[in-house]
Formats: C-alpha cells, structure tokens, sequence
C-alpha cells in the first residue's frame, strides 16, 4: 500500500519538451513510473522520453488514459497549466515549478477548492512510493520500500530525513514533498489524513519549517484525530524575524507568529516528539516501529 | 520588492486616493524649496525601508523654515536602523481627527486575499493585532470575483469607522483592494488613513511591496527598484543571485536547498556554534557558482570557519566538488578551514574528485557540522 501513487499511476507530464521536463520524465521512466504522455501546447505529434506528445491535458488523458500529471511547466505559464490539468479531473497533480506568482495560486486554490484532484506543491520535489513510481524530481536511490510515511516542505531536507532512515533500514511507504510556497495545494493536514488512513503506514516523519501556521494546525489535527505516531523535524530555529530565508514561505513575521518555537510547542503538546537533529527523528521513528 | 513611500504614493494617487502634496528632496535646500512650496506645517520624511521610522528619528514636523533646514540637517545622510538616508519626501502636514488602518495581504492559512480596516490606525497595527485583535474588521475575499463594494463597506462598518466618512473609507479600500490585484502586491496598506476636521480622509503613508515572483509582468514596478543593502555582503549576494542572510556568528555555511540550509543553521547551533550566515546555492548548480559560494563566505571577516553541505537531488556532487576544488586551488593558503559533505546524486564521483589536500571531508551532516564548530573554536582561542 501506499498513498497517492503506486505503480498503477498512469502519468502525463506537462512541459516534457523543456530542458527539465524532459531530464526528469526520462528518470521517472528509468525509475519504473508509468510515464504514458507528455502534453505541452503546439508539440503534438511528437516524442519525447519514448513517449507520445499531445497538444492538450485533455487529449493525453482521452488517449492514453492518464490519471495523474507533473508540471514542469515555467512560472509565467504554470497558473494556466495547473487550470488546464484541474479541468480534465484527474486524481493527482504534482507541481514542480518554483517561482509561481502568488495571487496566481490563489486563484488555482480556488478552483482546486471545487474538484476532487489532489494537487501536490508548487515548488516541491514531487511524490514518490519506493519501488514503484516516483512523480517528480526526487533521487530515487536513496528511498527504499517500507512503513514509514514522509511529509515536507524542503526538498532537500526530505532528502536527509529519508537517507538517516534508509541508512538504518527502515522503508518508506511514500514520500510527499508539500512545498515551500504560500500558498500550497496540498497542507500538512492533508497529507497526514492520508498516511493516517493508509494501513501499511506504521509511523510519520514531518519536516516542517518557519513562517505561517500549517505545522500548527496539523499538531492540533495529530492530538485530536490521528492514531499513527508522528515524529518532526522543524527547519529554522536560528532564522530572525523579517528574513526570508530562501523559500517564499519561509519567513517569521514581525508580530512573532511562525516562529519555530511557536511550532515546537505545538507539536509537543499534540505529543510529538521534534527532534534537535535529523538523526533524532530517525531515532523517535525507529522507536515507534 | 518594496516600494519606497514616495513611489507607493504615486502610485495611489495617480488611482484616485487622496494624498498629501508633497516633493521628493536630496539636499537640505531642495528641502526648504518644497517647504516654502507647499506652505507650513510640513512634515519630512526618510525615504528608507525601514519600520517605525518615526520612533527611530526618521520623521520630524517642521513650522518655519529654521525647524525645516534643522529636520533636513538631521534626516538626511542620517543611517536609520542601519540604512543610510540619501532622499526625504517633504509633505503638507494633515490636521486630523481620527487616524485609521487599511491594508490588503495574502491569508496564507485560508489561500485568498483579506482585507483590513481598523479604526485604531497611526499606531504599531501589529500591537494592536496581537493585543486587541477585534480592534481589526478582516474580509476574507475570494480571488476569483475580487472584492465586491459590499464587502469593504462592512469591513468599514465592522471596524467602527466614523459613520460620516464611512463611504469615503470603503471607497479607498476598494481601490487599495484593486491595487493589490493588479501590482500583484504582497502587501498594500495605508496607516493611517487620516480623517480631517472636514471629514476628508487623506493617506498620510503609503505601503506597495510586490511579489518578486510576478515582476516578470511589472516591467514598470521593477524598474522602480531602490534596494538599499544595509550590507556590502547582502548587495554582493544579489549580484551572483544567492539566497543569503547575513548572521552575527563566525560559522560560515553554504548548502542547497533553503530547508536543509536552516536546518544546518540550526544544527551549528544546537552543537555550541554561532552561524555566520544563511546561503542557497539553489537547485542544480554548476561549478561557478560552487566558487562564487565560497568566495561570498570568505568575504565576511566574520567567519573563523566554513561547512559546506551539499544534499544532492537536481544538484551534482561532481560538479560541487569541482567547484570547491576551482575556488580552493587559487589560494596559496586556504584562508579558513572548509568541511564539506557530500551526499546524493553523484555524491561518490564528487568525495574522490574532491582535493582532501584542500578541504575536511565528513560523511554525515551531523559530524560535518560538529567539526565545522570545532573548527572555529579552534581559530577563536
């Protein structure tokens, strides 16, 4: 089991025509994903990666019958894009592209709100379920197949958390980098209502952040409606107000809420451990199992 | 990027929200010519990026010209929370009554637009949000109809504005609200929103920053860009475009990916250490900009010593390790103590490419860090 996407994930990735695009749809391929299409407007007919270009989400998935997409598609285009991929309800999209203007995803959260689609990200490193499919930019070799389900804002910092546990064994059902925008399709909560209902899921690590309020929220979602045990990791304990540190969410604002005290806190009063190191989470996780 | 007060005025006036007469000045004389211009009192105000610039000295109110040449002495050149003062704007002062907030931002926990109004304006809004949060009537506004008039009316009426200027009010924030959208600002405010003796309400400051990510179709805001640096090292990071926050410790650190590089930050500190610095490399770098990386860490007399942690997902450990090995082989004598680790794509091509006669090499992110720390314990005794 797994959650989001399996090996079954039948996969267009939009803007498999660009330099990354392209780059990543042939590792997806390598990895074992279920790439079946790519679409990007006025290349259809050709092929890419071994796979067959259409000029539309539409017509990809009326063709080959895919059920989930990746966007690789540049910032001043990935609003559209993301409409696009909405509107032929598919299941599960994965954003990739960083630099998507905010009150663009405003209005794709909005019409989000109305569908049934999962949408991952933007400005995330993808999904991926170990051993079967991977949608997104994630090294696959440092995964590996088991009972641990992973949620983050940081695609590198997932990277660690999940090489401390890989290194001493223990597996990963899937792996759900939420990204580091404001404004992101799928929360904390989200993710973790997945892993919670996924039976193979034994125990989560979550990576938060600084800026905003999401890790609280999900304390108060993990204390009052979550049975699988949660460990933490919280990125930006040293971080000074007013600063942005890298990602456009990343940031503690001046009246002291999104501080990574505030989400420590939380998150220990919800009874979840928050580990001063990535080895300490792996740690909690490995007592949990 | 943030819009000085002068151009965010400019801005809503040219929209149709009341605002001072005022005049750009760079000099004490051109002060005193906007001065007699528009006629006492007036108020001169630093033109910096800088919060709470009245409690810091920036703003004085002048009744003659004596007062006037004395606050422009006194502003101008002055350095406001570490930002040096090089233009004031000089504005007819506003008589008021009544002194309230507006301001329009992104609700990142619901992901759409609000907007603010409160009737206790002028002061720190921020206090104010955490001490008396009811004091601020919020309209959640969905981004895909934008704001509808009845909507800031009751934001209006909600927040207990003056019955006789309520109109007025909500007719500025629904021009404020159309700024926002079409600036794709961040933030857009006005505090206060004066209410004279007349019941005219004016902008007596002005707030656009605009989201970096959507300058691309704003041309005309990007041009509009004064960045003061407060740091020589901050303006040196936009030049080679790195995510760079400058500490006050002496561990320099340089990493990919904004969330291992905080999380590497803390761990600096959570083993007895004090960063020097915040910097991405970002996604998938080649070897300049590895260089570049070290040459901005070296820069900072602050740092005693140096890790590099490299996660690699997009990013190549080979080309990292060639990269350090550029940066490291053109001095006689490698001026701080570098750790590097190296994990990820390509992670075992770059540890044999890697000149171990130039730099520490650690395995793991925790002993790369507690080494780094040793290191600049070791140059502090």
């Amino acid at each position: 089991m797994s959650v989001l996407v399996d090996a079954d994930t039948r996969v267009v990735v939009q803007g498999i025509t660009g330099g990354e695009g392209k780059f990543h749809a042939e590792q997806m391929i390598e990895y074992g994903t279920n790439v079946v299409a790519g679409a990007v407007p006025g290349k259809g007919g050709q092929e890419v990666a071994g796979v067959p270009v259409y000029d539309t989400v539409h017509e990809a998935v009326r063709q080959e019958d895919a059920d989930a997409s990746v966007v690789f598609v540049p910032p001043a285009f990935a609003a559209d894009a993301l409409f696009e991929a909405l509107d032929t309800s598919l299941d599960l999209v994965v954003a990739i592209t960083e630099g998507i203007p905010t009150q663009d995803m405003a209005t794709v959260n909005r019409r989000l709100s109305e569908t049934d689609t999962h949408l991952v990200g933007p400005n995330c490193p993808g999904v991926i379920t170990p051993g079967e499919a991977k949608l997104g930019i994630l090294p696959g070799n440092i995964f590996a197949s088991g009972n641990v389900g992973l949620v983050s804002r940081s695609g590198t910092l997932t990277y660690q958390v999940v090489d401390n546990l890989t290194n001493r064994g223990i597996g990963q059902t899937t792996a759900i980098g939420i990204g580091g925008d404001p404004i992101i399709g799928t929360s904390f909560i989200d993710a973790l209502e997945l892993f919670e209902a996924d039976p193979e899921t034994e125990a989560v690590a979550m990576c938060g952040e600084i800026g905003g309020e999401d890790e609280e929220e999900a304390a108060e979602y993990i204390a009052t409606q979550m049975d699988t045990p949660v460990a933490a990791f919280i990125a930006g304990r040293t971080a000074p107000p007013g600063k942005r540190m890298g990602h456009a969410g990343a940031i503690v604002s001046g009246s002291g809420t999104g501080t990574a005290e505030s989400k420590i806190n939380a998150l220990n009063d919800a009874g979840v451990p928050v580990g001063d190191t990535p080895e300490e989470v792996a740690d909690h996780i490995e007592g949990y199992l | 990027m943030r819009l000085h007060e002068y151009q965010a005025k400019g801005i809503f006036a040219d929209a149709g929200i009341p605002t001072p007469d005022s005049r750009l000045a760079t000099s004490v004389d051109e002060v005193v010519d906007a001065g007699a211009a528009l006629g006492y009192p007036v108020a001169v105000k630093a033109q910096v990026h800088v919060g709470g610039r009245g409690k810091a000295g920036g703003i004085e109110i002048a009744t003659d010209d004596d007062e006037l040449r004395e606050a422009a002495d006194a502003i101008l050149g002055m350095d406001l929370k570490g930002y040096h003062v090089d233009r004031v704007l000089v504005e007819s002062a506003v008589d008021f009554v009544n002194e309230l907030y507006l301001g329009v931002t992104m609700d990142r926990g619901e992901g759409e637009p609000v907007a603010m109004v409160s009737s206790e304006g002028g002061v720190d809004i921020e206090s104010v949000a955490e001490e008396t949060p009811e004091a601020i009537a919020r309209e959640g506004v969905d981004p895909a109809f934008g704001m509808h008039p009845y909507q800031a009316r009751k934001a209006v009426y909600e927040a207990g504005v003056p019955r006789d200027v309520s109109r007025a009010v909500a007719s500025v924030l629904e021009t404020l609200y159309d700024l926002w959208e079409s600036k794709d600002a961040s933030e857009a405010e006005i505090n206060p929103l004066m209410v004279t003796d007349g019941g005219d309400v004016v902008a007596a400051d002005a707030v656009l920053n605009v989201d970096d990510d959507a300058l691309f179709r704003h041309p005309d805001l990007a041009d509009m860009e004064e960045e003061s640096y407060t740091d020589d090292l901050e303006r040196k990071a936009g030049e080679y475009g790195f995510d760079y926050v400058r500490l006050s410790g002496n561990v320099g650190i340089i990493g990919n990916g904004a969330g291992l590089v905080m999380a590497t930050l803390d761990l600096v500190d959570h083993y007895g250490g004090d960063p020097a610095n915040f910097l991405d490399i970002g996604g998938g770098a080649k070897a300049e900009r590895v260089t570049n990386a070290l040459d901005m860490v070296f820069s900072d007399p602050n740092v005693d010593s140096v890790v590099f942690n490299i996660f690699g997902g997009i990013t190549r450990g080979d080309e990292v390790a060639r990269g350090i090995n550029d940066a490291l082989s053109q001095f006689d004598e490698i001026p701080k103590p570098v750790v590097v680790r190296l994990a990820g794509t390509n992670a075992s091509e770059g540890m044999e490419i890697l000149d171990t006669s130039l730099v520490q090499v650690e395995e793991t992110l925790e002993d790369a860090v507690q080494r780094a720390v040793a290191n600049a314990e070791e140059v502090q005794s």
